[in-house]
């Protein structure tokens, strides 16, 4: 058979690899200036764009998008040409999905530091960022299938079905939960409401740690890291055996975001059945990683590629084995809505996904330049300020999440809590300072890996187009039997296929029964859809990210029944589009908070939170004071409520805003009799 | 609504039987070849041989 010469694509690794350091710089900064507000209020700037609640959001999608995205196709690229023994199936496909990904995060960025959110957690984007991230992805797709279909080597490889399995399940999960009614250019409401759209945002909120921190990373895995410690994974057979549990069972996981509040006890007792299952796959991949290194533990004291994956992997063992934990009901009841969550989710995020990335970069970088690294022991620093980093970081926030659940639920001897909420926050400040100072040891490594790597390329010269060699592949002619998991493999469409219908069996017996039972959400008839006024000031609480310190869920226990009032139930959310339960308390819960204070508490403690309540951690919102609601959209905003369902009357749009104006007058007549100075006040 | 909701009680009984069909495999040590796939990644060499399609 004839030999094929062909050159691999490392130019598109190589920008692939620059985004990915440069949004790692940007998102862990986001983050770190997220942290610094939570013990230093005045560093929100006092400006809207820079408030906690629009930081954060910019730095979990900076962080999980840009950073790992941009980490997860730099891998991707790279491996998948030489695991098919192919250049990327079209050049011109590879600078789209670059510059399309980029394009996405730049108007991510804008548009979340102006506001512009759907407020659902790590779908925030707004509906025309959501068409754009799918046309990318499909881009993505075409690719990466054409390029494995024009393979030469029949076998796929493990890390092949993780990329596939990647592909197929966050196409999945992004378009089933950004289904979304749009009112504006950049405005939409979630098409479900209130519980639904809990669950399927959770469903996909949990999937997309499995789908996109998870499985991609194993993939990157299971190419650089028997790459750097030269050495065949540990078991092959357990790498597909743990591939398939792992897809299979991570989808029905979701629920256990939801434990304890208003979602149906059999979809929580669903989710927390499959959590606890998920340890075994999760397990499968730790243990495989880490006995791949078997015998060569030696290399690793020289190799800081191989000490940044052997954290990482170790990290993702800790954050499988605490995922489960946290997901049983009993666990979950003290560390929900706490920092337990925070420190939790950064175990997996600075030391698996943060330390995969930067073992692939030094690892990947000095190759494609045809050098050695700049400086070994600067990247072993590195490691090091990284590694001691992540400890002073999740440490703290283990304890300021255990000690506030327990200030939370403690009562006196006459029954009464013990704790005002602002009391259990100023006492864990000193954790706050200190995992900010984690953090920024972490940042700081990353900058020196930046330099290092910035060395590197300076002394190096770049292999645009990296020479190969194979033959063809031959075309099967013979029907020996053949077992079925080696005929998937070698029809990779079909295994697209068989992926897709996998993933969509746990999300549909999830789904289809809350949809469809209607029990499950009983209506309350004192539950009126929202008045005019109401939306358009829920629509403020979504659009400066109140839900990212604010729940509105109170879960059943005596303290929280006791602190909030009765517990939360379904048929309260019907008319919530999207859902604001949150699912972290820096702030009190804010159920039903509405008419809890007068008017002039609201005023005041919005202009300066700690008037009202001195030592308070949150952001001055001073600008909503002047800030006039654009009335003109009221119409657009009711017909779309309509068309989800929401019962107002027929025409109701047309005469909202009147309705609109009577109410802010009488909140307007009541802050004039408490003295409060206000603006003058138009009609639009 | 209706429409997904019929695609996805359809694509489970595909997935039953899927998976069906992979507690079996498993069951029977139906992986054939686990020796040389995560041995072959490790030589980037350009391939001057086909290899042999046939031994699969």
């Amino acid at each position: 058979m004839q030999v094929e010469k062909f050159y691999y694509d490392n130019k598109i690794v190589k920008w692939f690899a620059y985004a990915t350091a440069l949004w790692g710089i940007v998102g862990m900064t986001a983050g770190l200036w997220a942290a610094i507000q939570l013990y230093a209020p005045g560093a929100a700037l006092n400006f809207a764009p820079t408030t906690f609640g629009r930081i954060r959001p910019v730095h979990t999608n900076a962080i999980i998008f840009a950073f790992v995205g941009n980490c997860i196709f730099t891998g991707v690229y790279y491996s998948l040409q030489r695991l098919c023994k192919a250049r990327m199936f079209s050049d011109k496909l590879s600078r789209i999905h670059f510059w399309g990904w980029q394009g996405i995060i730049v108007s991510a960025a804008i548009t979340l530091l102006l506001g512009f959110t759907t407020g659902k957690e790590y779908a925030e984007l707004e509906w025309p960022i959501d068409i754009a991230i799918t046309l990318v992805w499909v881009v993505f797709g075409i690719n990466m299938f054409g390029t494995i279909i024009k393979r030469r080597e029949r076998h796929l490889y493990v890390a092949i079905w993780f990329y596939i399995a990647t592909w197929v399940t966050v196409a999945l999960l992004h378009i089933v939960n950004s289904i979304e009614i749009p009112v504006s250019f950049l405005k939409s409401y979630s098409w479900y409401a209130g519980v639904q759209d809990a669950l399927v945002q959770w469903w996909y909120g949990h999937n997309a740690v499995a789908f996109f921190l998870t499985t991609p990373i194993l993939g990157l895995m299971y190419y650089f890291l028997p790459k750097a410690a030269n050495r065949p994974v540990y078991s092959y057979r357990l790498s597909i055996i743990h591939f398939w549990a792992l897809i299979f069972i991570y989808i029905w996981a979701g629920p256990h975001h939801l434990l304890y509040t208003a979602l149906p006890d059999w979809a929580q007792s669903l989710g927390v059945v499959f959590s606890v299952m998920l340890i075994a796959p999760s397990w499968g991949g730790m243990l495989n990683g880490l006995f791949t290194l078997r015998g060569a533990w030696d290399k690793v004291r020289e190799e800081p590629v191989l000490k940044f994956f052997v954290v990482a992997i170790t990290c993702y063992g800790m954050a499988t084995f605490e995922g489960p934990m946290l997901a049983l009901k009993n666990v979950n009841a003290i560390s929900h809505f706490t920092d337990w969550t925070i420190a939790h989710v950064h175990i997996g995020g600075l030391g698996w996904n943060g330390f995969m990335a930067f073992g692939m970069l030094y690892w990947l970088i000095p190759r494609m330049w045809a050098t050695p690294l700049y400086s070994k022991k600067l990247a072993t620093n590195h490691f090091w300020l990284g590694t001691i980093g992540i400890v002073i970081y999740a440490v703290p926030l283990y304890w300021a999440g255990f000690t506030q659940a327990q200030m939370w639920k403690t009562f006196t001897e006459e029954g009464q809590l013990k704790f005002q909420f602002l009391e259990t926050v100023t006492h864990i400040i000193p954790m706050y300072i200190t995992r900010s100072i984690g953090g920024s040891l972490y940042l700081i490594g990353a900058l020196l890996m930046v330099y290092n790597l910035y060395k590197t390329i300076a002394k190096g010269s770049f292999i645009a187009d990296e020479a190969s060699e194979a033959a063809p592949l031959e075309k099967q002619t013979s029907h020996v039997r053949q077992y079925w998991h080696r005929w998937i493999e070698s029809r990779p469409m079909t295994m697209l296929v068989f992926s897709l219908i996998v993933v969509a069996i746990g999300g549909a017996i999830e789904m289809i029964p809350t949809f469809l039972v209607k029990s499950n959400v009983p209506t309350i008839a004192s539950v009126k859809p929202y008045t005019p006024l109401e939306l358009q000031g829920r629509d403020i609480y979504v659009r400066e990210g109140c839900y990212t310190c604010h729940s509105q869920m109170v879960r059943p226990f005596r303290d929280e029944v006791a602190r909030y009032g009765e517990y939360s139930k379904a048929g309260e959310f019907v008319y919530d589009h999207p859902f604001q339960w949150g699912s972290k308390r820096t702030g009190p819960d804010l159920a039903r908070v509405g008419g809890k204070y007068p008017d002039s508490w609201h005023y005041n403690h919005m202009m300066d939170p700690r008037i009202m309540s001195p030592g308070s951690i949150m952001p001055s919102y001073s600008w909503l004071l002047d800030n006039k609601i654009d009335t003109a959209s009221t119409p657009a905003k009711i017909r779309a409520m309509q068309t989800l369902g929401v019962p107002y009357p027929k025409g109701y749009d047309k005469v909202a805003n009147s309705d609109l104006m009577t109410q802010a007058n009488s909140i307007r007549l009541s802050l004039k009799m408490d003295k409060m100075k206000l603006p003058k006040m138009q009609r639009s | 609504m209706s429409a997904i909701v019929i695609l996805l009680i359809a694509s489970i009984s595909v997935a039953a039987l899927f998976l069906a069909a992979f507690l079996w495999s498993v069951r029977n040590g139906q992986f054939d070849d686990d020796f040389s796939p995560p041995r072959r990644i490790l030589f980037d060499d350009p391939i001057t041989t086909p290899t042999d399609k046939t031994t699969e």
